[in-house]
């Protein structure tokens, strides 16, 4: 495998309130392969927001490493940690907010144009912006480069926001919920864009999604990883995950969502959990956090100790679960699950 | 589970806002029965009028708006019918919660923070004539049981010390407080967790089976309205486009629009798909497109769809669209969905 552009080693991230400290991120293991697509789900408070901007660079790591091309962040220098900065950029979920409503496209645009020095003249500066309106199919650049973020539809600013993205040369961009707030009818071709970005560019694209759905669409030839408070519980291949589910908490959440198919949706099987509420982040439960709610709670085992992200016989991909890990002892266990499973 | 009365009859309703640029028709001739036991979802793009028609039904809507055609009849208990349009403040007052509830989007924005979960049961309770807590209390704490809140917890807490959806169940709970017979939600799952989503999907379903109260919803979720909905109606640029069962509606869709939607969403299910996106945007309600609304964006679009208006037509039992090539739509719908199977 070739060597990972952005990995992630036992990295813990916790904010202050107060005089409490709240670990929103525990232990996390992640790389980013060039040209990846990763695709992070689960639900607000799991920290897959704090993950991508620990990815970009955004918010430092309270504990753990975080590598860019093999090598610790904190090493780059100079003109090194610049060029590291610009191959990592993030496109923001709410496209109203993320644009400055004062200036025109062509403004926002070439603010990170010139401050990087991408290009060294007017006339350069004037042809890679019309370059990359293009590359986001603004087309044509003449009609939406002297307008303003609010004479654009919520498509279009998000596109304008990509295309910001990719004034640097990125070689990965994390894409934190960036269609949630465009229409259904306009979603895919947002995403469709996001694909072929990624081929022409040689992009690793990390899209942080809560909908499950969208990221099995955008993901399929990618992984997905998904997090509950703060923790991976599972991390596989797309098609893998959301076919052959793992752990109890990934079961939940693709046994509870409706789909747009009427007879289906209503035949499908529902997993009822033991408690339906999320535990607060300043009271993780020990062991599993997933252990309080979890179906197949096993007394002693799962609120005694921290599952770890492992291979899991009869999967291809690494779940944190301890009954399904752990081999002989629970085997009889897992065969259990697996077979209630088909 | 729905018997045949009507409860609201809506026909040929329109709604226009005064803007500076001259009237922006946000409804236009919408027209549809809710029958008692009914669920009728109402899907489209935002901004396509659903939420106007919704504040319309409920005459909630804002100051520059006015209602230039139409008829809203709602049936009472004892048979008797009104026009929403027609009632006088005081009735009006008397229509709204212990006839036809809302429960609004975004729960933590419509609970007061300074107030006590009960303080509002009570106060509602009062505005409508009941001044006896200890009969609103039992009320409420029989309407938090139905959905699976911890009642004396609840009953007693601030709305900060509950969880998004708890609060999005306390709001259903005290839309329900009168015994009304219709209820309407806006986006009642939208941004809420998936288990979260489930539970009030759950929640919804059992509740309506057990008090037999007919339910409008609005959703841009097209999974959320497969699930729950009898009937379901698509809107475009002000219109119901398209009306009909909801299996109808998913599996033979006669409008370009809804196939348009139905092909644009990923299914969990499906395995790699093929998505196709509707091309370009809504349009301008100030000064909408000729013929069908639609046509700009359609595939299916020919001369006629620029020039005339489609009449809405009955296609199947219960099912009507507003389409000129509703055939062509239809033929390419069922290999769409032969194709998923």
């Amino acid at each position: 495998m070739s060597q990972p552009l952005v990995e992630l080693r036992h990295v813990d991230r916790s904010f202050k309130q107060g005089r409490v400290m709240i670990p929103v991120l525990q232990d996390i293991n992640l790389t980013v392969a060039p040209n990846e697509i990763l695709c992070l789900v689960g639900e607000s408070g799991c920290g897959k927001t704090t993950t991508g901007k620990i990815i970009v660079g955004l918010l430092s790591q309270s504990a753990g490493d975080v590598l860019y091309q093999g090598r610790p962040v904190g090493e780059f220098r100079g003109k090194e940690r610049s060029a590291y900065r610009r191959a990592l950029q993030i496109v923001h979920q709410d496209p109203f907010a993320s644009l400055n409503s004062a200036h025109t496209i062509g403004q926002i645009l070439s603010y990170p144009l010139k401050r990087h020095k991408m290009v060294h003249s007017r006339a350069e500066l004037r042809r890679r912006i019309w370059e990359l309106l293009t590359l986001v199919d603004l087309t044509p650049p003449g009609d939406v480069v002297n307008k303003f973020p609010h004479q654009l539809s919520g498509g279009q600013r998000q596109r304008v926001s990509i295309a910001r993205a990719l004034t640097v040369e990125p070689k990965l961009i994390v894409a934190d919920e960036a269609v949630s707030m465009v229409d259904v009818s306009i979603r895919v071709s947002l995403l469709k864009m996001m694909h072929r970005l990624r081929d022409q560019l040689n992009l690793a694209i990390v899209f942080i999604t809560h909908d499950l759905a969208l990221a099995k669409y955008f993901a399929w030839e990618g992984r997905i990883g998904v997090m509950y408070l703060g923790r991976m519980v599972e991390l596989g291949p797309t098609p893998d995950v959301i076919v052959n589910p793992a752990h109890p908490y990934t079961r939940a959440l693709i046994s509870a969502i409706p789909e747009a198919d009427p007879e289906l949706t209503r035949r499908k099987e529902r997993m009822i959990l033991r408690s339906e509420d999320i535990p607060s982040l300043t009271e993780i439960p020990a062991g599993c956090a997933f252990h309080p709610r979890c179906p197949f709670f096993v007394p002693g085992l799962c609120d005694s100790r921290v599952p770890p992200l492992a291979d899991a016989e009869g999967f291809r991909h690494q779940v944190a679960c301890l009954p399904l890990t752990q081999g002989d002892a629970l085997r009889e266990y897992g065969d259990a699950f697996r077979e209630e499973q088909s | 589970m729905s018997e045949n009365k009507v409860v609201l009859s809506v026909r040929d309703l329109s709604v226009h806002y005064l803007t500076q640029r001259g009237a922006l028709k946000a409804v236009s001739h919408a027209s549809f029965d809710l029958h008692k036991g009914e669920t009728l979802a109402l899907m489209g793009e935002s901004g396509c009028g659903k939420s106007t028609l919704n504040l319309a039904l409920m005459r909630l809507l804002p100051g520059n708006a006015r209602v230039p055609n139409g008829a809203i009849v709602y049936t009472r208990r004892d048979g008797s019918t009104i026009d929403v349009l027609k009632m006088n403040q005081d009735r009006l007052r008397r229509f709204r919660w212990s006839e036809c509830a809302m429960v609004f989007q975004a729960a933590l924005n419509s609970l007061n923070p300074v107030l006590r979960v009960r303080d509002m049961f009570y106060d509602t309770a009062r505005a409508h004539g009941e001044t006896n807590h200890h009969k609103v209390r039992r009320r409420a704490l029989e309407l938090f049981r139905k959905v699976r809140l911890d009642p004396e917890r609840v009953f007693n807490a601030y709305p900060h010390e509950l969880s998004g959806g708890m609060r999005q169940r306390v709001l259903i709970a005290l839309g329900l407080l009168l015994d009304p017979q219709i209820v309407i939600l806006d986006e009642p799952t939208t941004a809420v967790d998936i288990l979260t989503q489930r539970t009030i999907i759950d929640v919804l379903l059992s509740i309506k089976d057990e008090l037999n109260f007919s339910i409008i919803f609005i959703s841009h979720d097209l999974s959320v309205a497969a699930e729950m909905a009898d009937t379901v109606g698509t809107m475009y640029a002000g219109e119901i486009v398209e009306l009909g069962p909801v299996n109808d509606m998913f599996y033979r869709p006669r409008h370009a629009y809804t196939l348009g939607l139905l092909e644009a969403i990923p299914r969990l299910s499906a395995g790699a798909e093929e998505l196709t996106s509707i091309p370009g945007s809504p349009p301008d309600l100030v000064e909408p497109p000729s013929g069908c609304k639609f046509h700009i964006r359609c595939p299916f679009a020919t001369d006629i769809c620029a020039k005339e208006t489609p009449p809405m037509e009955v296609v199947g039992d219960g099912h009507s669209a507003a389409c000129w090539h509703a055939d062509q739509v239809y033929a390419r719908a069922l290999q769409f969905t032969g194709a998923e199977s």
